[in-house]
């Protein structure tokens, strides 16, 4: 689904990424740990393809498609979504009417997606115009299902959100992930997850939507460079415990 | 004002229109009309079909043409009838605006060509909207108009007011004089949306006076090429607790000269005003003034000027905030700048290309919706909006 080959990214001249190799594969979840500066949200707004993102080296393939130089639109149009961390507040667009702009040509039922992120009250708001932090989440969330990409980046879904909306965040994100959770219109559970190839590439501090989801792969993004490919929970483990000490070692 | 290199505004040379011209016909029924005025006139916000209206007046060059209304509760003249039958209406006929403010007032005052006298009854809800329409047909015409709205107490009014010049009409004069009374109590709404040409003068000269409880709320949407407006609506509010808002809606193409702005006087306790305006540029010059005044207190004001620079041309915001006595609480707000980039990346996240994302914030921007137009009107704006689009980017 998605390859980046040897990719070196410069941000305003300096040289964030440095040589990043990864592979996602159709419908895995694929997370992303690092500490704050290693260049987490650079891979992801590179991936996205937005301006001052400077690839300087490497290739970004998506279903075989060279998007190395793409317009973001179009690799939204790919299949390629995101869930941002700080969107910005864009005034006089309702919720509503950037759902719809999402959905592009697909006919979506807003009402009933807005439902079930528990977003009905908020979709006259003009989009993240004092926005709480899960409510930032859940819009997000809104839009994605409207658009329904087949890779979604998300960038720390759960920063700045309470318990109560992380349980029902978890649950969205693994549903938008992992497809339908209960079987319905007569098709079997397997049917449906055999169509379901939603993959995901989630940037985590805290860890918490390990508890929601299934995370398939992990690594740690230190100072432009991946390392330690591990099952997500441990290394959540080896980083609580120790702290990213053990990347300079093994990088070095 | 501070020392801008701006070019000047232009002039107004009154010689060079004509004020004197032949009476038009009346017209039983606005369907009468050409399909091509029509047009005109819908851009303008006038619907000729009269759906959802309670009442429409059509003022073609220097006379009525059409005045009808449906509705006993409000009464709609021709001023110059209205001054005949009411004995030249003391109370109202220039006694808000000066007579002798400027060269436009003098001559508006020495030979009125017609304009509207609306006046609701008391306690009358008039919920459907009357129309009212300027119409200038014929190179070079100067339009001389004077309109007095009279919102009687306790009772409510929307007045749509489009103003414009036939199609094949560049170069007009257009002096208006508006003066509305709002009494104890009464609501009114008062839209006007300007469709003119790209050599069109434009000299209004428009007074409110608001007293208690009243509420006057005006929108003011002007989206086509003109050469040249300079207006600035004031309104005082002299009773307790009145309300006055200001809401509009400009674009300056290249060519297009725009001195409009807004003043509000707050002349009683706990009165509220607040004056927004959201201005756009795509190589035309807008100078976007507000003033909010308090001379009581408690009292409240809040300005917002907003102006999106799209290409050369000049916005040039001046709010002012005035307070004469202690506890009056004003502020404001003005921004004028480009379109965020991470607003338009945003959307692009999303499928939209630069184009779309562009147009999609610049239709937020102007955010017609705050104005809580009647659903036929606002389409009409949306379409306007839609067909200026082509020409903005």
């Amino acid at each position: 689904m998605l390859k980046m080959e040897d990719l070196y990214v410069k941000v305003g001249g300096k040289e964030i990424l440095k040589g990043i190799n990864l592979h996602i594969s159709d419908g895995e979840n694929y997370i992303l740990f690092g500490p704050n500066g290693s260049g987490k949200t650079s891979l992801l707004m590179t991936l996205m393809g937005f301006d001052g993102y400077e690839v300087v080296q490497g290739r970004i393939y998506y279903n075989d498609h060279d998007i190395t130089s793409m317009p973001a639109y179009e690799r939204a149009r790919l299949g390629i979504g995101m869930s941002f961390q700080r969107p910005p507040t864009i005034h006089g667009l309702k919720t509503r009417d950037m759902v719809r702009l999402c959905a592009g040509d697909r006919k979506v039922d807003i009402e009933d997606l807005a439902k079930e992120v528990n977003f009905s009250e908020l979709l006259e708001r003009d989009i993240n115009a004092g926005f709480s932090g899960g409510e930032i989440k859940r819009s997000e969330l809104l839009q994605l299902m409207a658009q329904d990409p087949s890779l979604i980046l998300f960038d720390e879904p759960e920063s700045g959100v309470d318990l109560e909306n992380m349980a029902l965040i978890g649950r969205i994100i693994k549903s938008i992930l992992d497809g339908p959770l209960e079987p319905r219109n007569g098709v079997s559970m397997k049917e449906l997850k055999s169509r379901h190839q939603t993959s995901g590439l989630i940037i985590t501090h805290t860890g918490y939507i390990l508890d929601y989801i299934n995370a398939d792969r992990g690594q740690v993004l230190y100072e432009g460079k991946l390392c330690c490919t591990a099952r997500p929970r441990d290394i959540l483990d080896h980083i609580s415990k120790y702290g990213y000490k053990e990347c300079v070692r093994c990088l070095n | 004002m501070s020392q801008l290199n701006e070019c000047e505004s232009p002039r107004v040379d009154l010689g060079k229109y004509s004020f004197d011209q032949q009476e038009q016909s009346a017209l039983k029924d606005l369907r009468q009309l050409s399909d091509e005025d029509r047009k005109r006139l819908l851009m303008a916000g006038v619907d000729t079909n009269q759906t959802q209206r309670s009442g429409s007046y059509l003022h073609i060059n220097h006379s009525k043409v059409h005045c009808s209304s449906s509705r006993k509760d409000v009464e709609i003249m021709d001023i110059k009838e209205a001054l005949d039958t009411y004995d030249g209406l003391p109370e109202y006929y220039w006694q808000a605006v000066d007579k002798e403010k400027d060269e436009f007032t003098r001559a508006a005052a020495e030979k009125v060509h017609g304009g509207y006298f609306i006046r609701t009854k008391k306690g009358a809800k008039i919920q459907d909207p009357v129309q009212s329409c300027l119409f200038i047909k014929g190179e070079n015409v100067g339009q001389n108009v004077h309109n007095i709205i009279v919102v009687e107490e306790d009772s409510e009014l929307h007045v749509i007011t489009g103003c414009t010049t036939s199609e094949n009409v560049t170069s007009a004069l257009h002096l208006g004089i508006s003066e509305v009374y709002i009494k104890k109590g009464g609501k009114l709404t008062f839209t006007m949306v300007h469709n003119w040409g790209s050599e069109v003068m434009v000299r209004p000269r428009t007074m409110a006076i608001v007293e208690e409880d009243g509420v006057f709320a005006s929108n003011y949407i002007l989206l086509r090429p003109v050469k040249s407006i300079q207006s600035f609506p004031t309104v005082y509010l002299n009773g307790a607790r009145a309300v006055a808002r200001f809401n509009s809606i400009l674009v300056a193409p290249k060519g297009s000269y725009i001195d409009s702005g807004n003043k509000i006087v707050l002349n009683a306790p706990d009165t509220r005003g607040e004056i927004i305006s959201r201005t756009i540029t795509t190589g035309g010059t807008i100078i976007a003034p507000g003033i909010i005044e308090g001379n009581i207190a408690p009292a409240k004001g809040h300005l917002e000027c907003k102006g999106l620079v799209l290409s050369n041309g000049i916005i040039h915001a001046i709010p002012e905030l005035k307070a004469t006595v202690p506890g009056v609480e004003l502020s404001h707000e003005a921004a004028v700048g480009k379109i965020a980039q991470e607003e338009i990346e945003y959307l692009m996240a999303r499928g939209l290309d630069e184009e779309e994302a562009t147009s999609t914030i610049v239709r937020g921007f102007m955010n017609v919706d705050i104005m809580g137009l009647p659903a036929e009107l606002h389409a009409s704006v949306e379409k306007t909006i839609q067909e200026t689009e082509k020409d903005m980017f």
